[in-house]
């Protein structure tokens, strides 16, 4: 097996040419807090772009732009080249503090997309029950969230977004909330996850490892006002062995440069 | 606001049977129930027979006294008597109250006309309004119902009110992000999230219930509980007039325990486990 190779190091994309989902000049303003200035940026389908940079820049703002829960002071949203400023059934949302039914089971949480839409009891709990599978939770499904560690409560998140067969997942630091060893094992299973979905992930995080490990394009937003800094491509081999990407050079390279970009905007 | 409970994951899966390691007794919940009781009438028996105040009967005599009053026929009469008012104010309360409640918290202009009034009939003696509620509606059931919802409804609309205030934001913008119409948000995230609040809420207003339904019976019309009471306080049958207000005790409790086992079973399953 070939090792985690970097086939080009990291340097300025140009724009894809396949976007499912483009940003254009999205601005927002909280108060006298400029969070985010003039945003123009392109998601290629079937790819997992992450959001990242430091507190503050507004990056978890975006991400609830481009999913409708909040509204941008100016600028447009397309996904699928339709103008959106609201939720659609396009796009699906995984939360950061998971925002599962505390009184449901894991199968209703998994299913409750479904529910929303009127889908009949049986077929959305066959969709559900397969989903469950998927992120490696089969036997829990009588489970309520409280009964479930941190990892195994965003599985859930994750498969109730995945059952509403959205084409874009946007998932909001979805493991801060999860401890350490959950987190490393969670990443490997959402890289495996990917290869068997054909869906777009926009992913928001604070964690440069996570980011250049999981992502097929990583883009640095800088602070007040959010802006797009840098856009890199690391273009690691994902299909080797996950634990050989951690200690791939290119990896730790791509790390270290991103942390060198960052580190101005760290107090 | 349960959301952030969840930091740090690694919960144990086994299916709460920990509790194993308490051993011996501490295993036997209804045991424990039995015996608190038993401990409880023990003293009020030992306290009667010491006897504490001339007016004060053994549990023993109070028991007799209870079964002689059931079996006579006059304690049933006044049940009949006492629990229409009772129920037909504490329902109304319930579902005026959360129906209130659950308005004001959802819109704002209810709240502005609405909240200030209840906060004041709370913070108010309102037993005191009773003599006012004769006044006007004399003293048919009526006055006694309306006695009932004075002291019930406000704790609930308030309850509600604030449950629904605090119902966690993730879960609405999770419902919304899965294209929930605004009802659903309603219907399936506020009222379950909210319903432990609402349920306390109602368990306070039921209490108060019984508070009000008592009193109107004191004060206003001399029927049902409140007349056995005062009737056996004024002949000196203090065992009957016990048996009297640890039934209406009793009772007031047995409703509180159903009104758990409603809100565990229908709303809140997860508790069950819990």
């Amino acid at each position: 097996m070939r090792t985690a190779i970097l086939r080009n190091g990291p340097k300025p994309v140009p724009e894809p040419v396949d976007a499912i989902v483009e940003v254009r000049g999205i601005s927002k303003t909280y108060g006298s807090v400029e969070a985010l200035r003039g945003i123009d940026l392109d998601f290629p389908r079937g790819k997992l772009t992450s959001l990242l940079g430091p507190s503050g820049c507004g990056k978890t703002t975006l991400l609830k732009i481009i999913a409708g829960l909040v509204e941008a002071d100016a600028g447009t949203i397309s996904v699928n080249g339709h103008t959106v400023s609201k939720p659609g059934p396009e796009r699906a949302f995984v939360f950061q503090d998971f925002a599962l039914l505390p009184w449901a089971t894991v199968l209703r949480n998994v299913a409750f997309g479904l529910e929303l839409r009127g889908k009949a009891v049986a077929e959305r709990e066959k969709v559900a029950r397969h989903y469950i599978g998927e992120v490696g939770l089969s036997g829990f499904e009588d489970k309520y969230p409280h009964e479930l560690s941190g990892g195994m409560r965003q599985r859930v998140g994750l498969a109730r977004a995945l059952s509403v067969d959205a084409d874009v997942l946007l998932l909001d630091e979805p493991f801060s909330a999860v401890d350490e060893q959950n987190r490393r094992k969670f990443q490997e299973d959402l890289i495996r996850l990917r290869t068997n979905q054909n869906k777009t992930f926009i992913f928001v995080t604070h964690s440069i490892e996570e980011a250049v490990y999981i992502s097929d394009r990583i883009v640095l937003l800088s602070p007040r006002p959010g802006r797009v800094s840098q856009i890199i491509e690391p273009a690691i081999d994902r299909l080797v062995d996950p634990d050989r990407i951690h200690r791939d050079k290119h990896y730790l390279d791509t790390v270290e440069e991103i942390w060198q970009g960052l580190k101005q905007y760290v107090e | 606001m349960d959301s952030t409970r969840t930091e740090g994951g690694a919960i144990s899966l086994a299916p709460l049977s920990g509790r194993s390691e308490t051993s011996g007794w501490q295993n036997h919940p209804a045991l424990l129930r039995v015996a608190s009781v038993v401990l409880f009438a023990g003293i009020w028996q030992i306290a009667g027979m010491i006897p504490v105040s001339f007016a004060f009967p053994t549990f023993f005599d109070t028991v007799i006294a209870f079964v002689s009053m059931t079996a006579d026929g006059s304690l049933p009469k006044a049940y009949l008597s006492t629990l229409q008012p009772l129920l037909l104010g504490v329902i109304l309360s319930a579902f005026l109250g959360v129906g209130l409640g659950t308005l004001c918290g959802l819109w704002r202009t209810g709240e502005w006309l609405l909240i200030p009034i209840f906060i004041v009939l709370q913070a108010a003696p309102v037993a005191a309004f009773i003599p006012m509620v004769t006044f006007i509606y004399g003293i048919g059931m009526t006055a006694k119902t309306l006695a009932v919802m004075i002291l019930a409804l406000p704790v609930i609309v308030l309850n509600t009110y604030k449950a629904v205030r605090n119902v966690n934001t993730s879960l609405i913008a999770m419902c919304q992000s899965f294209l929930g119409t605004r009802w659903q948000v309603v219907s399936k995230i506020i009222l379950p999230d909210a319903s432990p609040v609402i349920f306390a809420g109602l368990r306070l207003g039921v209490a108060a219930g019984f508070v009000g339904v008592v009193l109107a019976e004191l004060l206003i019309t001399p029927t049902g509980i409140g007349d056995l009471i005062t009737f056996h306080r004024s002949r000196a049958d203090y065992a009957e007039m016990y048996a009297t207000i640890a039934s209406i005790i009793a009772l007031s409790t047995l409703t509180l325990i159903a009104l758990q086992w409603v809100e565990t079973r229908v709303f809140r399953p997860e508790k069950r486990s819990a």
